[in-house]
């Protein structure tokens, strides 16, 4: 905790005082602590965690009452699946959530989970994809050592051979910013904090849209509006 | 009223306030509620006053002549009374409690209610709503709680809402796979001056209860049935929870299928129609356990594979071909991935199916059950309801008491190996004749719900049988039996053990009994201060005659019979073992 702390102190971004910046980078240079496994495609371009559980990207749709995103949750705590990133915002429809959750697992226990979601009283609909059968996007930023990457002609090589995008540029820190799959984002935080020259780095959750030509939920909607 | 955020309700309040011609009326949120339940339909609630639900029961003192309020004497009670009284009466059991532990009280019967789909709704207190979430005087975060054990779980914090959350609860708990509902009424909405109007929810669009199938899917049930040889079918609560009894007899007798039971569907059939074949499951009987891995077609009514029905996953019926008629969706390869899902309100779907059946005999392979069940019959049933010598045995006494009661009576048990004899010895005649806790295995269930199925049911006979440990769970449930004079017949099966606790010791734990022996109170004497009637029974020759005092007596009665310390329920499926390899005797 101590040592938390004190990385913290410096995330003040004005201190040229002291090098805890530069001592956490080389930190996490020896530890590699931040180093992510960058999932592995199929043959059939699904991503594969290394016990061969597929990732699934779920998207559930549910009213807008309080305490809906407890209850699809504790589907997944209750079966002892890992939520490998969660994204909620309004969606097209008024009124209407919708929630983009991915984890790994079994095929059979993404049905399993899309049911049980279903069936909570105010979910609409949940369902399951893999990721060829949807758009996908992700966001990171990478919070950078700027003395580290003055010194080292291949962050910048890197930066732009991945398509990020330089946000901001201080004495101490720099700011990189990048869109794109899971994949793109993890090699770029791979690549760069092999260098030694990564502060902090966040991913966003993913959100999707579907590659179906049908909109199920419009459909469902129009449904219910008849049987009402 | 003003309805708020469902979007289903705005209109639905409309059209039922045409259909009441009530108009509106400034009232409080407590008297709002009272209105709401009669609504509703409620006649009777189970519940116990405290400091947050007080301005509702001050609400309820002015309808006390119409709401038949039971004072229960702990809210464990309230909930296992509600769940007795909805399992026999097919209407939606409703219990009232304050905030904090009073609410915390309730959880173990909700739990109980949601994996045993029992419709009931309980109204909880909470603090006022500008108090939420400041750790107040018996403040607890009820929904939060509720959410995971409950069909919905709703914070009811503006009077506003209260029309429509109790329509929308009554609706929820009801329809479809039936479930518990947990409102949760915070004090200012109880105080709150509201211009009151009835709603009437009936429609959600996020919700389908019921599933419609198609006649392509209909019509491949019945083709696989009538191109069955070796036809099983597996029934459950599902067919009394949808009314389906008829239906269910119907569709049995055209084709000729032989029916397993589960044990909250042991009364879907009389138990002496010829195509009962008994019941499923780890102490079921041996018959249909068997003929579970030998059937060619596998045909599960209103049952959901529950471990203890299936034993062993990994053999369980692999050469048939499975059809799974149930109401919900997620309940389809949940356990056992089946052939064909008819996913949809039994009274409905049997009664589709059965049209495009071919009549059939399958007399060979009904004929096979025969040789199972004469076996069982002669090692262990006949052993254990007409023994000869040495103590008292729970199934003589289970049989006596059933047949004593024309087998027309509600069977109530607690749990344990009073619950095990009670449903493998006791028969049945007429439906929701089964009061027991199924999936949850809550001790204490049997007292209170047996109370609720008394009120239920008032003009039944209702057993219940219990043992030593069970009763004393909620033995103060006594006072609430004396207060409303409830005719619940007790029937203690007193081993001075835990004793199926006791048995597993025996078989899979070296005997080591591990705190299962029990020093008892003298239960003649605590009946006695109740001002309930009591027997207690030792010697055989006695058994009789007691059960026809305690059947003649008016209003409750406790009868304990001294059994067998050290008896056990057989046949028996060991925990993991193949649904076939049924133990009949203990070495």
């Amino acid at each position: 905790m101590e040592t938390n702390k004190n990385i913290g102190a410096a995330e003040c971004g004005d201190c040229n005082t002291c090098n805890m910046c530069d001592e956490k980078a080389t930190r996490n240079e020896i530890n590699n602590a931040f180093s992510v496994a960058v999932p592995k495609k199929s043959g059939e371009g699904v991503f594969l965690s290394h016990d061969g559980l597929t990732l699934y990207t779920m998207l559930i749709y549910s009213e807008n009452f309080a305490g809906i995103l407890n209850q699809i949750t504790a589907v997944f705590t209750r079966r002892q699946v890992n939520i490998e990133s969660l994204n909620v915002c309004a969606s097209s429809t008024p009124g209407v959530h919708k929630y983009t959750i991915t984890c790994y697992c079994t095929e059979d226990m993404a049905i399993m989970l899309t049911k049980q979601i279903e069936k909570k009283i105010d979910v609409l609909q949940a369902s399951y994809f893999v990721d060829e059968e949807i758009f996908i996007l992700e966001a990171c930023l990478l919070k950078l050592s700027t003395p580290k990457t003055i010194g080292n002609p291949e962050v910048s090589r890197i930066i732009r051979s991945l398509g990020a995008r330089i946000v901001e540029v201080n004495p101490t820190y720099s700011i990189v910013e990048k869109k794109g799959g899971t994949e793109d984002i993890l090699s770029l935080f791979n690549s760069l904090n092999e260098l030694g020259v990564v502060l902090q780095f966040v991913r966003s959750g993913r959100i999707a849209v579907t590659k179906s030509t049908v909109e199920k939920l419009d459909r469902y909607l129009e449904q219910r509006e008849s049987e009402k | 009223m003003k309805t708020t955020n469902d979007n289903k309700a705005a209109s639905t309040a409309s059209s039922s306030k045409d259909r009441q011609g009530e108009g509106t009326v400034r009232i409080t949120g407590a008297e709002a509620l009272m209105r709401s339940l009669k609504h509703e339909g409620v006649e009777t609630l189970f519940g116990y006053p405290g400091g947050a639900i007080m301005p509702t029961y001050d609400a309820l003192y002015d309808h006390r002549t119409d709401l038949h309020h039971i004072l229960v004497r702990h809210e464990q009670g309230a909930v296992h009374a509600a769940q007795g009284y909805a399992r026999v009466s097919g209407k939606v059991g409703c219990a009232i409690v304050t905030s904090g532990p009073g609410a915390m009280n309730t959880i173990t019967g909700v739990a109980d209610a949601m994996i045993d789909s029992t419709p009931i709704v309980i109204i909880c207190g909470q603090v006022g709503a500008a108090m939420l979430g400041t750790d107040a005087f018996q403040e607890v975060d009820v929904i939060g709680v509720t959410q995971p054990i409950t069909k919905w779980s709703y914070q009811i914090r503006r009077a506003e809402d209260i029309a429509w959350a109790v329509s929308r609860a009554f609706f929820i708990a009801r329809s479809g796979r039936p479930g518990p509902v947990v409102l949760d009424f915070t004090k200012n909405a109880q105080t709150a001056m509201v211009d009151y109007e009835p709603a009437h929810v009936d429609f959600i669009r996020s919700y389908r209860p019921v599933q419609i199938p198609s006649d392509e899917t209909i019509a491949e049930a019945a083709r696989m049935i009538n191109d069955s040889v070796k036809p099983f079918v597996l029934v459950g609560q599902g067919v009394e929870l949808g009314n389906a009894r008829q239906e269910l007899i119907e569709f049995l007798e055209k084709a000729q299928l032989p029916a397993g039971f589960t044990l909250l569907g042991l009364s879907a059939l009389p138990s002496d129609h010829p195509l009962y074949m008994g019941m499923l499951g780890m102490h079921g009987n041996l018959g249909p356990n068997v003929m579970t891995n030998q059937c060619d077609l596998l045909i599960a009514v209103g049952m959901r594979f529950d471990d203890r029905v299936t034993g062993s996953l990994a053999t369980y019926a692999k050469q048939a071909k499975i059809i799974h008629f149930d109401i919900d969706p997620s309940e389809i390869d949940k356990n056992v991935k089946v052939d064909l899902a008819v996913v949809g309100d039994c009274k409905q779907t049997l009664a589709r199916v059965t049209k495009l059946l071919d009549k059939a005999t399958h007399k060979a392979w009904i004929e096979g059950f025969r040789p199972y069940a004469e076996k069982e019959m002669q090692k262990v049933i006949e052993p254990a309801i007409h023994p000869t010598e040495g103590p008292l045995l729970m199934g003589e006494v289970v049989r006596a008491v059933s047949e004593a009661t024309g087998n027309k009576a509600v069977l109530v048990t607690d749990v344990g190996h009073n619950q095990m004899f009670g449903c493998r010895y006791f028969k049945f005649t007429e439906g929701r004749s089964v009061v027991t806790s199924g999936g949850c295995g809550t001790m204490g269930f049997g007292l209170p719900a047996g109370i609720g199925a008394a009120l239920g049911a008032p003009a039944r006979t209702v057993c219940v049988f219990c043992g030593d440990g069970g009763l004393q769970m909620t033995i103060q449930e006594l006072g609430t039996i004396m207060e409303q004079r409830a005719p619940v017949k007790i029937i203690l099966l007193n081993n001075n053990f835990l004793g199926n606790v006791r048995q597993w010791q025996y078989m899979f734990f070296n005997k080591r009994y591990s705190f299962t022996p029990m020093m008892n109170p003298d239960y003649e004497k605590i009946a006695s201060a109740y001002d309930i009637p009591s027997r207690t029974v030792i010697e055989r020759v006695d058994l009789a005659d007691a059960i026809r005092e305690m059947l003649e007596t008016d209003g409750p009665f406790l009868l304990q019979c001294a059994v067998k310390e050290e008896d056990n329920v057989l046949p028996m499926t060991p925990p993991g073992a193949n649904v076939d390899e049924m133990l009949l005797e203990v070495k």
